[in-house]
């Protein structure tokens, strides 16, 4: 194997990967405050649809950028108020918004789908994804805020009880995980592809979302977590292309049979999981009156 | 000397009943108030009205003679108003110092607060490792960094919510100490208990409540615990008395070498339990909660598929390896400490209740169905028996006080003729006179030879109806003490860890 060759692939690996760091990254703050939003797909897809379409529209990447971000907080702020205020069902409501997300863009997208547009060099987005792990990372270990996060995440009725607005925290965290998948859709349709296709995230939501748990709610392991996905996902597609005599569907599992034996095997180790997962994941907060 | 909080006509109604009735009492500042009152008459809703934790349907609240609107935990911080919960408010997983961080009102840099928390702990005599994980700690230090959380926040006000309730009698002692030393220092000091002889010795006045009734605000200077017993509860409450010199003679339960190796550090080991029981004998296992009682009552019901090794025997059989129902077949009960949730589905009624608890029993069903008139009719002798207020065997066990649901739990386990029964906290969080009653109903069952092992953290109901009293300290268990020629003082150095 070359140098080039081993090059392109580390290049491949780098630009393939990084929508599952912004999901996962932005997925880890918001579970880390104690929601579960299994709605980053449906966030991933109307991110990256409407950053495409304000794109094709104005020809302008910050609008564009601007508006994607922009449907996240929407979005996020809709499942916030749904799950926080509401007090509905944490995992009902991700699913809801997924499905929610699939349909809004590919309605949204139909007239798009396939308009050439110039995509965005990724590399600034790479980039930011390796300083948003190290931002989050300090964040949540070293600073008060951080610490606020992780005590709403671990005991919402001592947070409360020590004057903590419980509520309000997991707004901001919810919005920032919105946000976040917002940029990884983004990025998936202005960056990586670039152009517009239905249901073109192609479960990355879901990976990440498995990414977290896998990582057991750490930023770096996050961080090699994507990328052992990501690079299984590129060697496959090499060793296909090398002309390995298997069925294709084999392949196509390859990277997601990888992740699940790592996330197994992670889980398995109750210690550790019981050690850095926020106790109050998916339990509903009501405050008392 | 001036009053520092006034509550006036304080009201406040849940669903069905009156926490708060139109309360009306002064503390006076830099003293010690206490609020006496049995399990739910409302004095944990009214300071927790006062730490802005619940909101008063009606009245107001007056601190330093100016009305106050205290909506929020934060707003009462800010007014100098701190507390100390019963169950601690603390984050199992973050470390000591992270915790004290997430206490104060304003931000302050690492080593600033190391040195705060350390000149208060110096002053008053706690000892705090700052960069332990609460987790790793036992129950009387994790009050120790409530306490200094709070303190922390220089208060003007401490609410402590039943303090003593998790301690040793040594550091109950220590911890009165200190709160005398607060006082003189400046603080004023709200000390919520049910435990009258506590309050004697430490507070200089009294606020007695009944039903979310203020009864009285007395000074204590005057009162013994039989007065203030009797205005706390309005009748007077008999003793159950436990006949002590009787020859047991017949192994009935043993417990050898039990020991267990878990690598979570969320739970305690058990240490090399040796336990014997005899016929009629009733065994009492004392010792602060966490010291691994959770862990041995799970072995005894085997719930949890625990790994673990040794021995127990049960009438010369081998128990190890058998299921729940399997022992429950072989005549042992058991009552769990969790009353809804664990001994009981609050959703459920009595019935379907009774039916869960005995669904190793062929008489309750018909193939695979179930039967309930048989259940029914059992249902009805439970609350007939037992004394259990409740219109019929159809309601939700969870509609019931605890007083009540204990005194059903209890009822169904004895009416199904056990041999040996196994109780965690049989009385803990319930009214005087339904504790009575159960107290009076174990010591009649072992009179009628039935053995009992009771896993309770209130000394004082042991000391009433056990024979004898092993404590549970960090996973190990002491030999059995005999009840009628024990020793307070040695009892609490074994709950303390200081005697072997």
């Amino acid at each position: 194997m070359s140098i080039e060759l081993i090059i392109g692939i580390l290049n491949i690996v780098l630009i393939s990967t990084t929508p599952l760091v912004f999901a996962g990254i932005g997925e880890l703050v918001t579970e880390k405050s104690g929601v579960l939003n299994l709605g980053l797909e449906g966030l991933m897809l109307v991110g990256a649809v409407t950053g495409f379409i304000t794109l094709v529209l104005t020809g302008n990447y910050f609008y564009s950028l601007f508006l994607s971000i922009i449907s996240g907080v929407i979005l996020s702020g809709i499942f916030a108020f749904l799950v926080l205020n509401l007090m509905t069902n944490q995992i009902a409501t991700g699913l809801a918004l997924t499905i929610f997300g699939i349909g809004l863009s590919a309605m949204l997208g139909k007239k798009f789908a396939g308009t050439p547009i110039d995509g965005l060099n990724p590399y600034y987005f790479i980039v930011i994804s390796f300083l948003l792990v190290f931002l989050v990372g300090y964040f949540l270990s070293k600073t008060k805020s951080g610490l606020i996060v992780r005590a709403v995440g671990e005991n919402h009725n001592s947070a409360y009880a020590l004057g903590y607005n419980v509520i309000k925290t997991r707004y901001l965290t919810i919005i920032f995980g919105g946000v976040m998948s917002s940029l990884a859709g983004y990025y998936i349709s202005i960056c990586y592809a670039p152009m517009w296709q239905e249901g073109m995230t192609a479960g990355r939501g879901w990976i990440a979302l498995a990414l977290v748990v896998f990582a057991t709610w750490k930023p770096w392991r996050l961080l090699v977590g994507a990328y052992i996905f990501g690079g299984v996902a590129i060697m496959q597609m090499n060793l296909q292309a090398i002309g390995v005599k298997l069925p294709g569907q084999f392949f196509n599992m390859m990277p997601y049979i990888a992740t699940l034996i790592v996330l197994v095997f992670i889980s398995s180790n109750k210690v550790r999981l019981k050690l850095s997962a926020p106790s109050c994941l998916n339990i509903p907060y009501e405050k008392n009156s | 000397m001036q009053s520092i909080v006034e509550f006036k006509n304080i009201f406040k109604s849940y669903p069905g009943v009156i926490a708060n009735d139109d309360v009306s009492f002064n503390i006076k500042e830099q003293s010690i108030h206490a609020i006496l009152g049995e399990n739910g008459a409302g004095k944990s809703t009214l300071v927790k009205i006062l730490y802005g934790h619940v909101k008063p349907d009606s009245g107001e609240i007056l601190i330093d003679s100016d009305l106050a609107i205290i909506n929020s935990p934060s707003t009462a911080k800010n007014l100098g108003i701190n507390m100390v919960f019963q169950h601690f408010s603390l984050f199992e997983s973050l470390t000591v110092a992270e915790n004290l961080i997430l206490g104060m009102n304003e931000n302050i840099s690492l080593t600033k607060l190391k040195d705060n928390s350390k000149t208060i702990c110096d002053k008053y005599g706690f000892n705090l490792n700052l960069n332990s994980p609460i987790s790793s700690l036992s129950v009387g230090q994790r009050q120790s960094v409530e306490i200094v959380r709070s303190l922390l926040n220089n208060p003007k006000i401490l609410i402590m919510d039943e303090p003593t309730s998790v301690l040793t009698p040594d550091e109950i002692t220590k911890l009165f100490k200190i709160i005398k030393k607060l006082v003189k220092d400046g603080l004023t000091v709200i000390f919520i208990s049910h435990k009258l002889e506590e309050i004697i010795n430490l507070s200089d006045y009294v606020t007695i409540m009944r039903n979310g009734k203020v009864v009285s605000t007395i000074s204590t200077q005057n009162e013994d615990p039989e007065t203030l017993g009797y205005k706390m509860l309005g009748y007077k409450v008999s003793k159950a008395k436990q006949v002590s010199d009787i020859n047991f003679s017949k192994d009935i339960f043993n417990i050898k070498n039990l020991s267990t190796q878990s690598k979570d550090p969320f739970t305690i080991n058990l240490n090399k339990i040796d336990l014997n029981l005899k016929k009629g004998q009733i065994f009492g296992i004392a010792g602060v909660a966490g010291n691994g009682q959770k862990e041995l009552m799970e072995i005894l019901l085997n719930e949890n598929d625990y790994e673990f090794s040794g021995d127990i025997i049960f009438k010369d059989l081998n128990i190890n390896n058998l299921s729940t129902f399997q022992r429950k077949s072989l005549s042992i009960s058991y009552v769990t400490e969790e009353r809804l949730g664990h001994s009981a589905v609050p959703e459920m009624s009595l019935s379907e209740n009774i039916f869960l608890s005995m669904n190793h029993k062929s008489e309750f069903k018909k193939g695979d169905f179930i039967n309930f008139e048989k259940i029914n009719s059992y249902a009805s002798d439970v609350i007939k028996n037992f004394n259990v207020d409740t219109p019929s065997y159809n309601v939700k066990a969870g509609k019931l006080s605890g007083g009540n649901l204990q005194k059903f739990i209890i009822g169904r386990e004895i009416m199904s003729n056990p041999e040996l029964l196994i109780l965690s906290q049989p009385t803990w969080g319930i009214d005087a006179g339904s504790e009575a009653f159960i107290k009076k109903t174990i010591v009649e069952l072992s009179q009628k030879g039935v053995s009992i092992i009771i896993i309770s953290h209130d000394l004082d109901e042991l000391l009433e109806v056990c024979h004898q009293i092993s404590v549970l300290y960090e996973g190990s268990l002491s030999n059995p003490l005999n009840v009628k020629d024990i020793n307070i003082t040695k009892l609490g150095k074994y709950m303390g860890g200081l005697l072997d």
